[in-house]
């Protein structure tokens, strides 16, 4: 990408802006320019709203302007509340949601990239219809594999377990085609040739060669199942009945249920709900050139 | 690339310096094991699920006998099916969830493809803040989401009451009958833009700039480029995200859900999934609900693998 911008630099303002084509004039560029920013805004709008919200007392929820702070130091109480709600139960969703999605995540793409070089870098018998097949799992509505997936699961004495809600959540079809996409674009054939020349054994070549050279793919397949896992709301919902293995989001969701009945619990939830989102926030700022996702080629441009 | 080829041939020189080659039948078998643990998954976290739904949903229960009686299963083969059809909750539930599909993706795919040519055109500033904003959401899960907006919605606690009551107008009830889509709807294209628009600015980093200032100097302006080149170059990737969304936007069920303490005017059985789950773990019926959930998994497949056959050839045109 840079190398384009070097060779072709029509103007300075070219290589500063890392935009492509002439800088029209200002005029010109007001609307655009609006347009995003109203759509910046947009998605901004809940995420302030949660800090803002966090701050205030439960009487100043239901009084003051929306967008107005706190001014009676409800945050601390609130998030002292919070930790202190059923013995620091919130505390055990958050650690329950990071062992869910890491655990998880990690597992998902140990198994993608063995199964997407598999059917990147090797032709045999059968490799087409099992790659159909996986890709015709994606198209399988979640919902409709959880409930079987529970009744299965409670037959074997698994259901309300930890296993349950990780075993479902590491088979990802979508991040096998990911990997699929990520080995044959990234993994030279001579390489691999070479290595096997050389006496290097399979999985050698696999873990020392093409693991490698595979990284800005696999971080980015495994932040997408982290996200997808720690999102989940459904499997756990279905899955789960004891309080103290829920995941945030069922934690939340039961929390905001009991509100409906003691509205005090409404500020309590809010906070909750602002301590979730920024953990994930934080990984997106740090994380962020890992964040192009190309659907149809998989190649990984930062 | 330099680095790659140089290894490559240091390499091959050694593995000539007369090392013994492995036999065939290794290399054949490998790719097999490199299957396995995906293929052990697969056959326990799909396979048998859906033949076990598949089952589920042509039994039934039955209590025999008076008093405490004794509880029997038994195959009713498509009664199952017969009940869940003729169902009328089903049916508004699923043409509830038409219609909310019909509002979400059309209108969370144009603004994902608004945004992503903005990104990549030469006259917007404040990209980078924009970027980073807009792929915010996709970082809260549904149920979040889903309260944080709810909360919004809230009479006493939204600011559009406030904002219409400045410009002289009536208060409206956001969770209202008559605004429940457009408040669900809402929820899921503020979550569901920014992703999109980060898988098609991608694939629009692709392109050459080359092509670009080709046309430029034919006397193409931003505009004309981004209809007659960018846009058809997007093709593929906007039938995938277009997929993608339709199957996400099929299944919905957090939104809602969690909605519902919120806003009474949602039913238990306001979108088909929640009265899946309703049957399935409230009523105590998984005959009834496995045949529910197997007809909205046959819907979902039959309406994605329809428009994927229908435009398959340009979107995988490379990979075959």
């Amino acid at each position: 990408m840079s190398a384009h911008v070097a060779t072709v630099s029509v103007g300075r303002a070219e290589t500063l802006t890392s935009a492509r084509g002439p800088r029209p004039p200002w005029q010109h560029r007001l609307l655009p320019t609006a347009v995003l920013v109203l759509g910046a805004i947009y998605c901004l709008i809940p995420v302030t709203w949660v800090v803002v919200a966090a701050t205030k007392t439960p009487a100043e929820l239901f009084s003051t302007f929306t967008f107005a702070p706190g001014t009676r130091g409800g945050l601390f109480s609130n998030v002292n509340d919070l930790s202190t709600y059923r013995s620091g139960e919130y505390w055990q969703w958050a650690v329950n949601s990071a062992i869910y999605a890491g655990l998880g995540s990690l597992l998902s793409v140990a198994v993608s990239a063995a199964a997407g070089f598999a059917l990147a870098k090797y032709r045999f018998p059968g490799r087409n219809a099992i790659f159909t097949l996986l890709l015709g799992a994606v198209l399988l509505p979640q919902v409709a594999l959880a409930i079987p997936q529970y009744f299965m699961l409670s037959k074997l004495g698994l259901a309300n377990t930890y296993w349950s809600v990780l075993l479902p959540s590491i088979l990802s079809p979508y991040g096998i085609y990911l990997c699929r996409i990520y080995a044959a674009a990234a993994v030279p054939d001579e390489l691999v040739e070479a290595a096997r020349i050389d006496g290097a054994s399979e999985f050698r070549i696999f873990r020392s060669v093409a693991l490698p050279t595979m990284v800005p793919g696999l971080v980015t397949a495994l932040l997408l199942q982290f996200v997808a896992i720690w999102n989940n709301f459904l499997l756990p919902y279905i899955m789960l009945a004891d309080d103290r293995k829920f995941p945030l989001t069922v934690g939340l969701y039961t929390m905001l249920n009991q509100g409906a009945d003691t509205p005090a619990l409404y500020t309590l939830v809010i906070t909750g709900a602002m301590l979730a989102v920024i953990p994930l926030i934080a990984l997106f700022f740090f994380l962020q050139r890992y964040w192009t996702v190309d659907l149809v080629s998989g190649t990984v441009k930062t | 690339m330099a680095l790659t080829t140089s290894s490559t041939q240091t390499m091959t020189v050694n593995g000539w310096a007369g090392r013994p080659r492995r036999s065939r039948r290794s290399t054949a078998s490998a790719p097999y094991l490199f299957l396995v643990p995906a293929a052990l998954l697969f056959i326990a976290m799909f396979v048998v699920p859906v033949g076990y739904s598949l089952v589920l949903s042509m039994r039934a229960s039955t209590v025999s006998g008076g008093g405490i009686g004794v509880r029997t299963e038994r195959f009713v083969w498509l009664d199952n099916y017969r009940a869940v059809l003729s169902d009328p909750e089903f049916f508004h539930g699923l043409l509830r969830m038409v219609i909310y599909t019909l509002i979400v993706v059309p209108i969370m795919l144009g603004l994902a493809l608004l945004f992503a040519l903005l990104l990549d055109a030469p006259a917007a500033a404040a990209k980078r803040f924009s970027r980073i904003s807009i792929f915010l959401p996709y970082a809260v899960p549904g149920v979040i989401a889903s309260l944080l907006w709810g909360f919004l919605y809230l009479p006493d606690v939204s600011p559009f009451n406030d904002l219409l009551g400045w410009l002289g107008l009536p208060e409206v009830d956001v969770l209202g009958r008559r605004l429940a889509f457009g408040a669900v709807s809402n929820i899921a294209i503020w979550g569901g833009t920014g992703f999109n628009m980060v898988v098609l600015f991608t694939s629009l980093r692709a392109v050459p700039d080359e092509l670009y200032d080709a046309a430029r100097i034919d006397g193409c302006s931003e505009v004309q480029l981004a209809w007659r080149i960018k846009i058809p170059l997007l093709t593929p990737a906007l039938v995938m995200t277009a997929i993608f969304s339709m199957i996400t936007t099929l299944q919905v069920f957090s939104e809602p859900q969690t909605l519902r303490p919120l806003a009474k005017t949602i039913s238990s059985s306001w979108m088909p999934m929640m009265k899946v789950y309703r049957d399935g773990f409230i009523n105590g019926n998984p005959y009834v609900a496995s045949a529910g959930a197997v007809i909205l998994a046959l819907g979902t497949l039959v309406l994605s693998l329809g428009s994927l056959r229908l435009l398959q050839r340009r979107a995988f045109a490379e990979d075959r």
